[in-house]
């Protein structure tokens, strides 16, 4: 019996869609980066989620390589794998652009204006299932929130608990 | 639980249609709640003693010459009276009343610890305490220059108590440990503990958070110094919490906050205290919570703390059992002596997707590391998910869990 089949019709599927599942199963760019210029850690810790992120910044201020390690919930893993597959080769403005408007979305949606930011967010919207589950936000943001850490290279490990 | 009872005497699984709370459904299932570890429900009787102080008594305490302050009081010093008889103490002097087992462990550590330790003395704990027996022992070793040394616990999840009868020494100036664990219900060998630290003039605190729930408590028998639990664990209101103290230890004690209540006379030259338990109970206390936990112990003895304690048992066995035979699951707390509480993971499942899965299948479990990280370490895990038992739980509860659990094994299959 496959996954579609156990939560068809039931409300839990807008948190565990496939795309989420998929990437909790099998995280992409899931390792240490050696050659990275920036990193940061997002820790939770009553959540017990801990991930490293990895950036690599060329010359040119565009990332050209990001990955992840560490532990974490289903949400909190596959919102990094996304973050790592959808900022590949974004400049970095463009990247902390992607986090206000993930954050803001996850968070405040109904203060949030989205704005064009250039870059295309849709899969990200498989996320959005988690704004019906307070708890549970804070696992799908903890990447981003690091993300936007390494950047700015802040050096305290970033928490959204 | 499969054993039919003798029919003259309801079962105990009964008593859950007096909790309101445990007749609503969540997300389309019957709540089936196994967070009682970190907090009970309450029954009606509790919520309307709290109901009826709101109503009809509402005043302050202990100093109104009016009708409704007198009966306030009275209400008031009435669960106090409950109290020292549920846990026998020897006077109401012993009984103080706290807002939790938190602060009750931390005036121990302040007012009894902090003025009598310094560098070279030791505070024991266990490795398996919840932070609230942690923090307060380090926070005072600070201060004090006194060494916070931690007995080890084994693969079970079981004190060593050889090892931490021989780390007591002429140098242990307190031992505090929990009666039973919240994060793997372990029992501990209290019993051969006091024993052993009586003989060296140590003093023993037991953190009887999650024993007072589960088991009948005689402090006296016990043999303990100091003996702190809450309200809120066994089916009391939230904000009250007790610290037994044997009355020669308080009475040596200095205060824990200075305010009203906990004075005889003050003035700007100085000011004398309170007698016992006063000293300790500065400000206007939880009056409400304090006569709804007062309710809380009539409605316990009332059930009987032995059939209680027997009714859990079965059920934790049964439980245990059910969630043995789940595939790829492992059990954390497997002592040969335990309470109520099981520790679990399921596969590579992290703890809050399996607890996000079995709340929408209505059952209330709590996970993460359960205010008690060194044992999660001990076990090199971030957290586990914790099913844990009450009085009105039975084993539709635990199948729901099951059934729940066997579920989210097939979403992450």
């Amino acid at each position: 019996m496959t996954a579609v089949d156990i939560l068809q019709g039931e409300d839990l599927r807008d948190l565990y869609r496939e795309l989420i599942l998929d990437h909790a199963r099998n995280p992409r760019h899931f390792h240490k980066l050696e050659t990275a210029t920036h990193s940061a850690e997002g820790i939770n810790p009553l959540c017990g989620d801990k991930l490293h992120l990895y950036i690599t910044i060329d010359d040119a201020g565009v990332i050209s390589e990001a990955a992840f390690e560490g532990s974490g919930c289903a949400i909190s893993v596959a919102s990094a794998s996304l973050l790592t597959d959808l900022v590949t080769g974004l400049g970095k403005q463009q990247a902390l652009d992607c986090f206000a408007e993930i954050t803001g979305r996850l968070t405040a949606p109904d203060a949030h204006q989205s704005r064009d930011i250039g870059v295309n967010l849709d899969k990200l919207r498989a996320l959005d299932g988690v704004r019906d589950y307070p708890s549970r936000v804070k696992c799908a943001t903890l990447a981003w929130h690091a993300l936007n850490s390494a950047i700015n290279e802040q050096q305290e490990p970033v928490s959204t608990e | 639980m499969s054993q039919p009872q003798t029919r003259s005497q309801p079962q105990v699984a009964d008593c859950r249609r007096d909790f309101p709370a445990l007749q609503q459904q969540v997300s389309g299932h019957p709540l089936a709640y196994l967070d009682n570890a970190a907090s009970a429900q309450q029954p009606q009787a509790v919520i309307d003693a709290v109901a009826r102080y709101h109503g009809e008594d509402h005043a302050n305490v202990h100093r109104g010459v009016h009708t409704l302050s007198h009966r306030a009081t009275e209400a008031y010093e009435g669960a106090r009276d409950k109290i020292r008889d549920f846990v026998n103490a020897a006077s109401r002097s012993e009984i103080v009343l706290t807002k939790g087992t938190t602060e009750a462990i931390n005036l121990v550590a302040q007012s009894f610890c902090r003025p009598r330790l310094g560098p070279g003395d030791e505070i024991l704990i266990t490795h398996l305490e919840h932070h609230a027996n942690i923090v307060p022992w380090q926070l005072v070793c600070e201060q004090t220059g006194a060494t916070l040394v931690v007995a080890p616990i084994n693969e079970r999840g079981e004190l060593e108590l050889e090892a931490c009868l021989g780390l007591m020494s002429e140098q242990t100036r307190m031992v505090a440990v929990a009666h039973v664990s919240n994060a793997l219900g372990t029992i501990n060998p209290v019993a051969d503990i006091v024993a052993a630290a009586r003989e060296l003039g140590v003093p023993v605190l037991l953190d009887g958070a999650q024993g007072v729930p589960h088991m009948a408590i005689d402090v006296q028998a016990l043999g303990c110094d100091f003996y702190t639990f809450s309200g809120h664990k066994m089916f009391g209101p939230t904000g009250t919490g007790v610290l037994y103290g044997r009355e020669t230890l308080l009475d040596a004690m200095p205060p824990y906050q200075g305010g009203g209540d906990m004075i005889l006379e003050v003035s700007f030259e100085g000011t004398t205290y309170n007698e016992l338990p006063y000293k300790f109970e500065a400000g206007t206390p939880n009056i409400s919570g304090t006569i709804g936990l007062g309710a809380a112990i009539d409605y316990l003895n009332g059930v009987g703390l032995d059939r209680i304690a027997r009714h859990e048992d079965e059920l934790l066995s049964y439980m245990t059992r059910k969630l043995a035979d789940l595939p790829g699951i492992r059990l954390f707390g497997t002592a040969a002596s335990k309470a109520s509480v099981q520790s679990f993971l399921v596969g590579d499942i992290h703890p809050h997707d399996l607890g996000t899965i079995l709340d929408h299948q209505g059952v209330a479990i709590r996970t993460g590391h359960h205010c008690a990280m060194p044992v999660m370490q001990f076990f090199g895990i971030p957290g586990t998910a914790r099913a844990s038992l009450a009085l009105y739980n039975t084993e539709a509860d635990v199948d729901q869990l099951i059934a729940a659990i066997t579920k989210a094994q097939r979403l992450f299959a």
